[in-house]
Formats: C-alpha cells, structure tokens, sequence
C-alpha cells in the first residue's frame, strides 16, 4: 500500500509566514479563494487561493502534511470545504457530488490507484469513456472499440494488454491504466496525485512522457514528491506548506527561493546528495 | 476434422455456454415431463419459483454486491397480488373472499377492488416489488448505505413485512395467507394437466428470466455494476452515480423475486407470511452462495438443488435438514467462496488444460496471450 517514495520529514521544518502569491485577481479555468479545511480542529487548508489557467501544466508540492491531495479532494467534491470557493470556468463546484463534477469536466487520479481488478484493461477504458451515454444506451452489448477508448489505449500503450484482466497489471501498468481512464473520460482538467510514486526508473520516463503529452491539449494539476521529474518536466510550481500556498513561480524561481529551501527542497537536497 | 473431436470442441469452446442451455431447455421441456409423475413435476416447478427468486439474488448480489436479506417481501408481493386476484375470481362479482367471511369482514376492502381485474393483478406482481425496491433504493443508496447496514435494513423490511400481513388478517389472511385456490384462470388445480401446464409457463419463465439476467450481465451496464461491486467510490470519479444503478439493479431482482412469487401461487397452491419471513429470506440467500452467487446459472443451480435437497430431507429426517444446510454454507463459505458454479469452472479449466496439454505435440504458443487487438 505504502508505494510512496521521496518521503520528506516535516518534523522540525520551522514554520514559515506564508506568501499568497498572486492575489491579483486574474481569472483561470480553476479558480479557489480563501479556501479552509478543518478536520476536527486542525486546519488541514488554511486560507489557500490559488489560480489555474486554461491549457496550464501545475506543479503542487509540498512535504506530507502541507494540504495537498486534501486541495484535490477539495476540487473533486471528496471533502466539504469549511469555507472559501471554489470555480470551474465560472461554475461553483462547492456541494455538488464527485460524478457531477466528473461530468462538468475534472477527472482525477488516486495516489494508490484503483482500477477495476476483474474487468480488462479494456473495459475499464470503455467504461471511462461512456458515462455520457444515458443507462438505457449501456444496456447494448460492446461491440468493437470507440475511436477515443483506442486513442486513450494507445496513448498509455498498453494495446497488447487490453483483453487480459486489469488485476494482473503491474503498479507502474496501473498508474498508466489510470491516466487512460481519465483521457477516455474527455476532461477538461486533469488532477495527478503522485503519478510516479513508487515507479521504477524507467516507468518514471515513460509516465514523464505520457504526461508532456497529455498536456499538450488538457489542463493539468499534478501532484508530486519526486523532485528530479519536477525538474524534468515541471514549468509553473505551487509550494503548499502547512495548508497554505508558500510560494508560487516557475521551477528555478522557486528552486532559489529560501524559504522553499528551508521547508521543503534543501532538505530534499542534502538527502539525495 | 472427426464428430468426437468436433463434440470435444463443443464442449469445451467457446459454445459451451449454448450447449449447456439448450441441454438443459431439453432436460426440462422433454426429459423431465416424460419421466416425472405430476406430482414430482409440479415439486420441479416449485423448485423453479424459488430459483427464479434466486436467480435475481444473483444479479443483486453476486454481480452488484448488494447482499439482500429481503427478497421474501418481493416475493410475497408478487404472490398476494396474484393470491388475490384468484380469490377474487372465485368470490364472484359480489361475494368476499372465504377468510374475510371468517374474520368478520363485511365489506370487501377498497385496496382489493382493482385486484378482480387480471392485467392490473399481473401488472401489479412487477410493479409493487419495483415501487418499493426502488423507494428503498432511492432512501438507501443515496446515502450510502451497503454492506451488511443495507442487509439488516432490508431483513428488518422483511420482518416488519411479515408482522403487518399477521397483524391484519382481515386484509391479509394472517398466518394463514391466502389458500384454497379451486379456480385458476379457469383450471382446477388438482388436475395433472393444470400441473403441467404451469410447470411448462414456469420453465419458460426462468428460461427468458435467465437470458434477460444474461444480457443485463454481459452489457456495458453489467460491467458497470461490477465496476460498482468492487470500487463504489472509484465509480462515482468515471462519473457514474452508483446509487442510480444500483437501484436500477435492486428493483430487477426485487421484479424477478415478484414474478417468482406470482407463479408460485397457481404452483403450490399457498402464499403466507411463513414463506416469506426473514429465514425463508435467509435460505434463499444460502442456497445462490452454494450454487454459485458469481454466475447466474449457479444461482439457478443453488435454488432447485438446495429447494430439492429441503424436500427429500425433510421427508426422511425431518430435524436434519437445517443442520445440513447449515453445514453446507460454512464449507461453501471455506473451501469454495464461489460455490458449485466456481468448481464446474475450476474444474472444466482443468480437463481443457490437461487435453490441450496431451493434444499438442509441440510446447505451442500459448492462446491469449499475445493476441492482437483490433484497433
């Protein structure tokens, strides 16, 4: 279950006044203003605004603890925020269930995937792609594969595992699975929790690459730990720390940033040395 | 290629399914008619009734995995409407019903009256199991409530069930239910032909039943159900609201379990709170594990076999039965969670692994695995 990697202690990371960065209002696909989420008392997200544009590829990091997949959970209409807003393209997504805001467009990915162990790779593609259809329209047998489920397929490239059941993938073929799913969804926003946690060298480049490619035509939010891939392939980074946005600015800026450092990436930095 | 070969293939390819079907359509419709006595025929088709109920546990259930302890409630839907649509019959235009004379009753209840007309009765033996499936569908689904929280609440629907047939005898009959049927649409129900003529209107109807649970199984919605069954919270993120399905789901069980009640009726000749408590609920839920509760036909399989064993038992060790059926579930539960349906599997994979084994010369590339997909 722990596929985690790139574990980051916040024990004695010094608490830093946080920065909201950007609080010009400049409007985006995602928008969240004054966002709180508090979980019996702890402020889980503590007054978080943060602006995504359309066609925009955004880095979350942050040690454990710093809100991050709770931002996610948020969004995706998991957790009720306890106050602050939320907007899709104008639309408040506060109080509507997780399949209605699948269908305004937001699809997401779960740090420890979960994809249909005893359907194929296949159906669980096919079943992504067709929640459009009305009930009475899935009645009809399958017959053949949609262009956008053999897109999807292809894109993941696991065309020659289509037909074989989903419970024998590899961690690394389920992630893949995943992102699948969520193309075949059609979304307008794509939310990655930890993409590569857990992957091997190779499957990292591999997910790297689907990831490069998927941003080309989505708007995606990726959450990740693993900061050689964010330097890799990371443009714009947001830095949460203790449920408030740190800083906010492109790799290197943030990179530089003292206070980043301090938290977060110095520590990261003398580990991996 | 020769008949013994080509007979091999039918058996153990890809038509298995069909030759299974049709082998056993064939048992039923021309081997079991010929070789029982009415008696024996009609006891089958009792059996079928309950495999009917059966098999909608095993759309619910097995494919869903929405584990209903109260099926006995569908099932005495359908029942009553049918029970009182005969009773009706036989009162005449203005008489009452035998037990309402009884009781006391005077004036024929106004729930009754629409009950005289025969296509609102079989109407009814659907839409009352539906009706209440679904608003218990809607209040519990939507709220998230499953597992064994949405198997007490539907038990406990099956005890309040039972306690407000016995608590209104005047309406219902009470613990005696409805009975003494001499007027079946016109057929007396001791005589052999009206025996075989419902054993047959039964046999068909677990048959279209069968295939109807086949097609909902092997559709895009069948594969959601299952998707439903093992990640109810991943599904609602393929945006999907698994409460609307699910409903769907438990309302045709709950339909299946009132057209079992309906035929039941003319069947056995009774419908009454005992058939329908909670325990009968119980063992109609232990005999789809047995059978198999992952595959329909095991469903199927699971109600006669287990119905068939309670008859033959009882008649020999009257006390026995429950000991054994008790004993039943516990080995199905350990050594084969799938129940029969999941061995004939295991074991029909065996033989046709064993054969390819035995029958290719050289170690041949293995089926399946590098198969090519049409994009």
């Amino acid at each position: 279950m722990s596929a985690e990697t790139g574990e980051t202690e916040i024990g004695g990371a010094e608490t830093v006044a946080s920065e909201t960065v950007g609080d010009a209002p400049k409007s985006g696909l995602l928008e969240l203003r004054d966002l709180m989420v508090v979980f019996d008392g702890f402020k889980a997200i503590n007054g978080v605004n943060l602006t995504v544009g359309e066609g925009e590829l955004r880095f979350l990091i942050g040690p454990n603890g710093a809100g991050k997949t709770t931002l996610i959970d948020v969004i995706t209409g998991l957790t009720k925020p306890t106050s602050g807003t939320v907007t899709f393209a104008g639309t408040s997504l506060i109080g509507r269930k997780e399949h209605q805001i699948v269908r305004m467009g937001i699809g997401r990915t779960f740090q420890t995937s979960v994809v249909f162990e005893e359907l194929s790779v296949l159906e669980n593609i096919d079943l992504a792609a067709t929640f459009r259809s009305p009930l009475v329209r899935l009645l009809r047998r399958r017959r053949g594969v949609s262009d956008e489920v053999a897109a999807a397929l292809e894109t993941i490239g696991l065309q020659d595992l289509a037909d074989r059941p989903a419970g024998i993938l590899s961690h690394g073929q389920r992630q893949w699975l995943e992102i699948g799913m969520l193309i075949a969804q059609g979304p307008k926003l794509l939310l990655l929790d930890e993409p590569v946690a857990g992957m091997s060298k190779d499957e990292r480049e591999r997910t790297g690459e689907l990831l490069t490619e998927i941003a080309r035509d989505h708007t995606v939010i990726v959450i990740e730990h693993d900061m050689e891939f964010l330097r890799r392939y990371a443009s714009t980074v947001t830095v949460l720390h203790e449920g408030t946005v740190l800083v906010e600015g492109d790799v290197a800026a943030v990179q530089a940033d003292p206070r980043v450092q301090e938290v977060y990436l110095g520590r990261k930095k003398e580990d991996a040395a | 290629m020769s008949a013994l070969t080509r007979g091999k293939a039918l058996l153990t390819g890809k038509y298995r399914g069909y030759v299974v079907f049709v082998s056993v359509a064939l048992l039923l419709l021309a081997v079991a008619p010929a070789a029982l006595d009415p008696f024996r025929l009609s006891l089958l088709a009792k059996y079928l009734c309950l495999a009917i109920a059966a098999l909608g546990i095993g759309l619910a259930w097995g494919q869903g995995g929405m584990m209903t302890l109260g099926q006995g409630v569908f099932f005495g839907l359908g029942g009553y409407a049918m029970g009182m649509h005969l009773k009706l019959t036989e009162a005449g235009d203005n008489g009452l019903p035998d037990f309402m004379t009884w009781s006391g009753v005077e004036e024929l209840p106004a729930i009754w009256e629409p009950f005289r007309n025969p296509v609102f009765a079989l109407a009814m033996v659907v839409v009352l199991p539906v009706v209440v499936a679904t608003a218990l569908g809607v209040l519990v689904f939507r709220q998230r409530v499953r597992g064994a929280y949405f198997a007490i609440l539907s038990q406990a629907l099956a005890a309040a069930f039972v306690i407000w047939l016995v608590g209104n005898q005047g309406l219902t009959g009470g613990t005696n239910g409805l009975t003494n049927f001499y007027d079946i649409f016109g057929m007396y129900p001791e005589e052999d032909s009206t025996k075989t003529t419902f054993y047959f209107i039964v046999v068909i109807a677990v048959g279209v039943l069968y295939l109807v649970a086949r097609h909902i199984v092997r559709s895009r919605f069948g594969r959601l159900l299952v998707a439903i069954r093992d990640g109810e919270d991943r599904v609602r993120f393929l945006g999907y609201n698994p409460a609307t399905v699910k409903t769907i789901v438990f309302a045709t069980s709950a339909a299946m379990a009132g057209i079992a009640g309906a035929l039941y009726v003319p069947v056995v000749g009774i419908i009454s709170p005992a058939l329908l408590g909670v325990v009968p609920s119980i063992e109609l839920l232990v005999a789809v594990a047995i059978g198999g509760r992952f595959s329909l036909a095991g469903a199927l399989l699971g109600g006669v076999l287990m119905n068939w064993a309670r008859t033959t038992f009882s008649e020999s060790m009257p006390d026995g039965w429950i000991y054994i059926q008790g004993g039943l579930f516990i080995l199905v539960i350990l050594v084969a969670p799938k129940g029969i349906a999941g061995l004939a599997g295991q074991i029909g994979d065996l033989v046709a692994r064993r054969r390819a084994l035995r029958t290719a010369p050289a170690p041949a590339p293995e089926p399946g695995v590098k198969e090519e997909v049409p994009v």
